[in-house]
């Protein structure tokens, strides 16, 4: 009975919106502010260190009346490349999303190189996808690869 | 319109390599022509370099152009805290043409992004320096009649050494065969392999360099090993004398073997190789000129066709 009520509290109804699931907890606010969710007047419920049998805990974020564009969902595949999203329509799920590495990251990541010209100049990031599979972005600027593991968020 | 910028030499194709060392051989024939009558060329060099701006205001003097700019970021509003945008965009308003050098990595792409004018990298940090890589290519096309299935040994410094990593990328076109011979700290780097693996360039590691070795060359690519690259020191004192070309090791090398180096040269090729008919690391300087003027007519939209005399 009680694990009844636990598992009604992680998924308590909404009516219309987005759920966020399967974040890994470590990377739960860094996907809150990725998605700018600071900045919106929606109704959001925030769950972290949640049970979960995949990921030991995780985060989930349960926003009301908002549905993400594909853009910005491309935006976690830096941090969180396996969270699921659930689109909520009158209370049933009526869509399944999986986020997808787009081909190039623009203004999300942070290049490691202090010699490079993004870090030392007023302007945008832009990096190519060029290993989706593992993860290796080339820097537009100065060229260098980096591996997925050591990014830095700006 | 479209952006006609030269920012790094591994997007041209083998057609356009073939077309600019065209236009270059061209004004190796005469480089004195009134074609950028009119024109003004801003020369930005935020890290001097010296030898680079000599050439390329060599090139546009030649060819009758006007030159603006500075040799030494201090001196200019940058040092007051300027971002380059605004530098690069103030300059568009004076200039028809922008050559660049920059200490940060991407400063020639970002300045290509904003700028109105063509911008030409003059070196960009560790990144890029096309220019280079032209006349390596012209000095090689030129000293071999063809760019096509050549054994080029590069030494030295493999690993920090811009100019060999952009030289093996523009070579891809021409089925080379790379010999690379480093000390273990200064060797190839794994991703350049991989380059190299992925475009089907067959290449061949060593450590010693011997007149054995280097046998079959056609193209003796010679780089400076420097103190300040070495973590270990004593690593530095082992391998410092190994990668110096004495004029003893080339009796039996090949008779169209040419030595080039991007100079400065500091002690990895012995004095008397100079007078070697072989050591060509000084015409290959002055190859500097004819590929730099081939490379400004074409950002600026000059075609071959009206160069031709």
């Amino acid at each position: 009975m009680e694990k009844t009520n636990k598992q009604a509290l992680q998924v308590a109804a909404l009516r219309n919106g987005t759920v966020i699931d399967h974040i890994p907890s470590e990377k739960l606010f860094t996907v809150v502010s990725l998605l700018k969710l600071q900045e919106m007047d929606s109704n959001i419920t925030i769950g972290f260190n949640l049970e979960s049998k995949k990921l030991g805990k995780k985060g989930i974020i349960k926003v009301a009346d908002k549905f993400f564009s594909d853009e910005e969902i491309s935006r976690l595949s830096v941090v969180a490349p396996h969270v699921k999203l659930n689109i909520i329509r009158d209370y049933e799920v009526v869509e399944k999303k999986e986020v997808h590495m787009p081909d190039e990251l623009r203004g999300i990541v942070k290049c490691a190189n202090p010699k490079c010209i993004t870090n030392n100049e007023p302007m945008t990031t832009l990096f190519h996808v060029v290993d989706k599979e593992q993860g290796i972005l080339k820097c537009h600027y100065c060229e260098k690869e980096q591996n997925k593991e050591n990014i830095k968020l700006l | 319109m479209e952006n006609r910028s030269l920012v790094t030499i591994a997007e041209h194709s083998k057609e356009k390599i073939l077309y600019l060392l065209e236009m270059a051989k061209q004004f190796e024939k005469n480089p004195n022509r009134k074609i950028l009558d009119g024109k003004v060329v801003a020369t930005l060099f935020f890290e001097p370099s010296t030898r680079t701006r000599l050439s390329f205001e060599t090139a546009v003097n030649r060819l009758g152009g006007r030159i603006i700019g500075f040799s030494d970021a201090a001196t200019t509003s940058s040092s007051k805290g300027e971002s380059l945008k605004d530098t690069i965009m103030m300059v568009s308003n004076y200039a028809d043409l922008i050559v660049m050098r920059h200490y940060l990595e991407g400063a020639a792409r970002y300045a290509s992004e904003v700028a109105p004018v063509p911008i030409i990298n003059a070196g960009d940090g560790a990144n890029q320096h096309p220019s280079q890589t032209m006349l390596d290519l012209y000095t090689i096309y030129q000293t071999q009649g063809t760019l096509e299935n050549l054994n080029i040994f590069l030494v030295g410094d493999l690993k920090y050494g811009r100019t060999v990593h952009s030289l093996l990328m523009a070579m891809r076109h021409f089925n080379p065969t790379f010999h690379f011979i480093a000390p273990e700290e200064l060797k190839m780097p794994e991703e350049y392999k991989i380059y190299c693996r992925q475009h089907g360039i067959k290449y061949i590691e060593h450590t010693d360099f011997t007149e054995e070795t280097i046998g079959d060359a056609d193209i003796l690519y010679m780089t400076r090993v420097q103190r300040e690259r070495f973590t270990d020191l004593m690593e530095y004192e082992r391998v410092k004398d190994v990668y110096i070309l004495r004029n003893k090791m080339l009796e039996h090398t090949r008779p169209n073997l040419r030595i080039l180096h991007p100079l400065p040269r500091v002690n990895e090729i012995a004095y008397d190789v100079d007078s070697n008919e072989k050591a060509y690391y000084f015409q290959q300087a002055r190859n500097g000129l004819f590929a730099r003027q081939a490379i400004i007519c074409d950002v600026l939209g000059i075609t071959l066709d009206e160069i031709k005399e």
